[in-house]
C-alpha cells in the first residue's frame, strides 16, 4: 500500500510538471488576440508585486466604467512582467524599475519597440521594529548597514543589538532600485553589493512579518506596503540634513531621498483599447493612487 | 468464456504495465528536459564561476557554493534530528506499544505526512522563528536550524513508516531466540531487532534525506534565504539559502533563455543528481530487504 503511494506521488509530480509545461506552451498569444473577439476585449496585465494592488484598483474601476473590457492583473515581479510581455503572453507589464538594456535588446530582437509610461511614483520606506529607538539614518549610514560595514545598532545611535538585514528577492524592482540608489548611491562604476548576510524575503509580507516581531530587523519596501505596526525611519541625503519621513508630500516636494517612478510597458505603440486604458490611467486614474500610499504624477 | 477472461487478464496487465513504465518514462523525460535547459549554463557563463562564493544572479555572479552548502547543512541537521526520533517511534509502535495503541498510532503517523508544507512553513515563520529567536537569543529566528527542525518533522512520518516496516520484516524467531536466551525486552530490541533491521533503517534515512533535500516551501519561508557561506561554527543558527529555495524564488521572475534561467536549471540538475545518488546508495539496502521479504 505504501509503495503504491510513493509511486503515485511520483507519478502525480511528473504529471504536474508535464501539465505545467504543456499549459505554458499552449498559452495563446494574448497580444494578437485583442480586438478579434467581438464585444469583449481582454487586456492582460502582469508584473511588479509593488504595483499589483494599484493595478487591481485601476482595473476594477476601469471595468465598471467600460463593461466590455476585461482586465486580468497578476503579480510576480517586474522581471516576470517584462519577460511575459516579450513572450507575448501579456499586453501590459507593470515594472517598478526601468527596463534593462539587455531586456530592451531582447525585445528589439523579437521585433518589438517597447514603450515606457510613467504611471505613478513611489517612496521606498525604511522600516524597523516599533521598539527601535533609532529615528533617522543618512543614506550613507543606510548603505553601510546594507553592505555589512555597520553590523550593530549601537553604531547609528540604537541599542547594543545585531542588525538583521531584510530585502526583497533579487529580481524585485525594489531590490534593484535600492542597490543602485542607496548602496551604490547612483554611482555606475560602483561594485558594492548587498551583504551576503542579507535575508531575501520572497514577499512584502515576509518582510513586514519579520520587522513586526524582530527588534533587530531593518527592512525596506514601497510606502504602500508599510503597515502601522512597523516604524518608518526618516532619511537624510547627507550628514546634517533633516531626517525626512516618507509621505506623498515629501515625494512631491522632492525632499525624500529615495522615491522612484513606477512604469507600465507595452510592446509597441499602444492602440485601441490598450491605449484608451493607459490614457485613462494617466488622467482620471491618477485620483485613485493616493489611497494605496503611492504618489500621483500631478 | 475462458478465452474472454484471458483477454481481460491480458488487457488489464497491459494497462498496468504501461502505467508502470510511463512513470520511468516521465523521469527520463524530465531529466532530458533539465539537461536541455541546464546545459547552456555551461557555455553562457564560465563554469568555474559556479564554485564561487557569491550568489548575486541579477549581477551575473553565479557562485553556487553557498547554496550547495546551505542545502547540505539544513538536510544533514534535519536527518540528525529525525533519525533517533524516527527509529524510536518505529520501535515503540512495532515492539512496545499494545496492539490498540498501534492501530491508532500508525494511521496518525501517516496523516502527519499529509500536512501541506506551506502550512508548516507559515507555522515556522510566525510561531517557531520568533520562539527560537527569543529562547536562543539569536539575531533572527529565520535560520538553518529552524528549517531543519521543520524538515525533520516532515521527514519523520516517512522514516518511521519505513523503519517500522523494516522491524516488521525481522523474523519472529530472532526475538524468540533472544528472549529464550534470557535477554530482556530492551536487550532484544537494541541488540537484536534494530541491528537486524538496519538495512531498512538505512533506507528510511535515505528517503528522509531525499525528502529534506527536495523540500522547498518550508525552507523558502523559514531559513531567511541569505546566500552566505555557512562556514562559521554558528552557521546553523544563522540564515542560509538552499538550492531549492533559490530555484523557487527566482524561476518565476527570470527572463526565459537568459544565463540566469539556464543556471537555475543547472541547479535543478545538481539536485536531481544528488537525490539520484542518494537513491542509488539506498538501492542495495532496499533490494536486500526485498530478498528477505518472503517472511513478511
Amino acid at each position: 500500500m505504501r509503495e503504491f503511494f510513493y509511486d503515485f506521488s511520483r507519478a502525480a509530480i511528473a504529471l504536474a510538471l508535464v501539465g505545467a509545461a504543456l499549459s505554458s506552451c499552449a498559452r495563446p498569444d494574448a497580444a494578437n488576440e485583442n480586438g478579434k473577439t467581438d464585444g469583449e476585449i481582454v487586456i492582460e496585465n502582469k508584473g511588479s508585486d509593488t504595483m499589483v494592488n494599484l493595478a487591481l484598483v485601476w482595473a476594477e474601476e476601469y471595468m465598471t466604467r467600460q463593461p466590455n473590457v476585461r482586465l486580468s492583473v497578476t503579480g510576480g515581479g517586474s522581471g516576470t512582467g517584462i519577460a511575459a510581455l516579450m513572450n507575448g503572453t501579456v499586453d501590459l507589464a507593470n515594472a517598478s524599475r526601468s527596463m534593462k538594456a539587455v531586456e530592451f535588446q531582447a525585445a528589439r530582437a523579437r521585433g518589438y519597440t517597447p514603450q515606457e509610461f510613467i504611471v505613478a511614483r513611489d517612496a521606498i520606506a525604511v522600516v524597523v521594529h516599533p521598539s527601535n529607538p533609532v529615528n533617522g539614518l543618512t543614506i550613507q549610514q543606510l548603505a553601510d548597514i546594507y553592505t555589512g560595514k555597520i553590523t550593530n545598532w549601537q553604531a547609528v545611535g540604537g541599542a547594543d543589538r545585531p542588525i538583521v538585514l531584510l530585502s526583497r528577492e533579487s529580481n524585485s524592482g525594489t531590490y534593484v532600485y535600492f542597490l543602485e540608489h542607496v548602496i551604490r548611491q547612483g554611482d555606475e562604476q560602483s561594485h558594492l553589493l548587498f551583504s551576503p548576510e542579507t535575508l531575501l524575503m520572497p514577499s512584502s509580507e515576509g518582510i513586514s512579518a519579520e520587522v513586526r516581531q524582530n527588534p533587530n530587523a531593518i527592512g525596506y519596501d514601497g510606502l504602500g506596503y508599510v503597515t502601522p505596526d512597523q516604524k518608518m525611519l526618516g532619511l537624510a541625503r547627507r550628514d546634517g540634513d533633516e531626517y525626512i519621513l516618507p509621505s506623498v508630500e515629501a515625494v512631491n516636494a522632492a525632499t525624500y531621498p529615495i522615491a522612484r517612478p513606477l512604469f507600465i510597458y507595452t510592446v509597441n505603440e499602444p492602440t485601441g483599447a490598450i491605449k484608451a486604458y493607459l490614457d485613462w490611467i494617466l488622467s482620471d486614474g491618477q485620483a485613485l493612487i493616493p489611497q494605496l500610499g503611492f504618489v500621483p504624477l500631478h | 468464456m475462458s478465452e474472454r477472461a484471458n483477454w481481460n487478464e491480458f488487457l488489464i496487465g497491459a494497462v498496468i504495465r504501461v502505467i508502470g513504465f510511463s512513470t520511468i518514462g516521465f523521469v527520463i523525460l524530465i531529466f532530458f528536459f533539465l539537461l536541455q535547459q541546464g546545459a547552456p549554463a555551461l557555455t553562457q557563463t564560465s563554469p568555474g564561476e559556479f564554485l564561487g562564493t557569491r550568489w548575486y544572479p541579477t549581477l551575473e555572479l553565479y557562485g553556487m557554493l553557498p547554496l550547495l552548502l546551505g542545502s547540505l547543512l539544513v538536510t544533514a541537521t534535519a536527518i540528525v534530528i529525525a533519525l533517533p526520533l524516527g527509529v524510536a517511534t518505529a520501535v515503540y509502535v512495532r515492539e512496545v506499544a499494545p496492539s490498540w495503541a498501534r492501530e491508532i498510532l500508525k494511521p496518525l503517523i501517516e496523516v502527519l505526512a499529509g500536512i501541506p508544507s506551506v502550512v508548516l512553513g507559515f507555522f515556522g515563520m510566525t510561531m517557531l522563528a520568533p520562539f527560537l529567536r527569543e529562547t536562543l537569543n539569536l539575531p533572527t529566528g529565520l535560520t538553518a536550524f529552524t528549517g531543519a527542525l521543520i524538515l525533520a518533522y516532515m521527514a519523520l512520518p516517512t522514516m518511521t513508516s519505513v523503519a517500522e516496516d523494516a522491524l516488521d520484516a525481522v523474523p519472529k524467531s530472532y526475538r524468540d531466540a533472544a528472549l529464550a536466551m534470557g535477554a530482556t525486552r530492551w536487550q532484544t530490541i537494541w541488540r537484536v531487532s534494530v541491528p537486524a533491521a538496519r538495512t531498512g533503517i538505512m533506507t528510511a534515512v535515505m528517503l528522509g534525506i531525499g525528502r529534506a533535500m527536495g523540500e522547498t516551501m518550508v525552507v523558502l519561508m523559514v531559513t531567511g534565504n541569505a546566500a552566505r557561506m555557512p562556514t562559521t561554527w554558528n552557521s546553523l543558527f544563522l540564515p542560509v539559502r538552499t538550492m531549492t529555495a533559490t530555484i523557487a524564488a527566482e524561476m518565476g521572475e527570470v527572463a526565459a533563455g537568459s544565463a540566469h534561467y539556464h543556471v537555475l536549471f543547472f541547479i535543478g540538475i545538481l539536485l536531481f543528481v544528488i537525490t539520484f545518488m542518494i537513491n542509488l546508495a539506498a538501492a542495495p539496502a532496499i533490494l536486500a530487504k526485498r530478498r528477505r521479504g518472503g517472511l513478511r
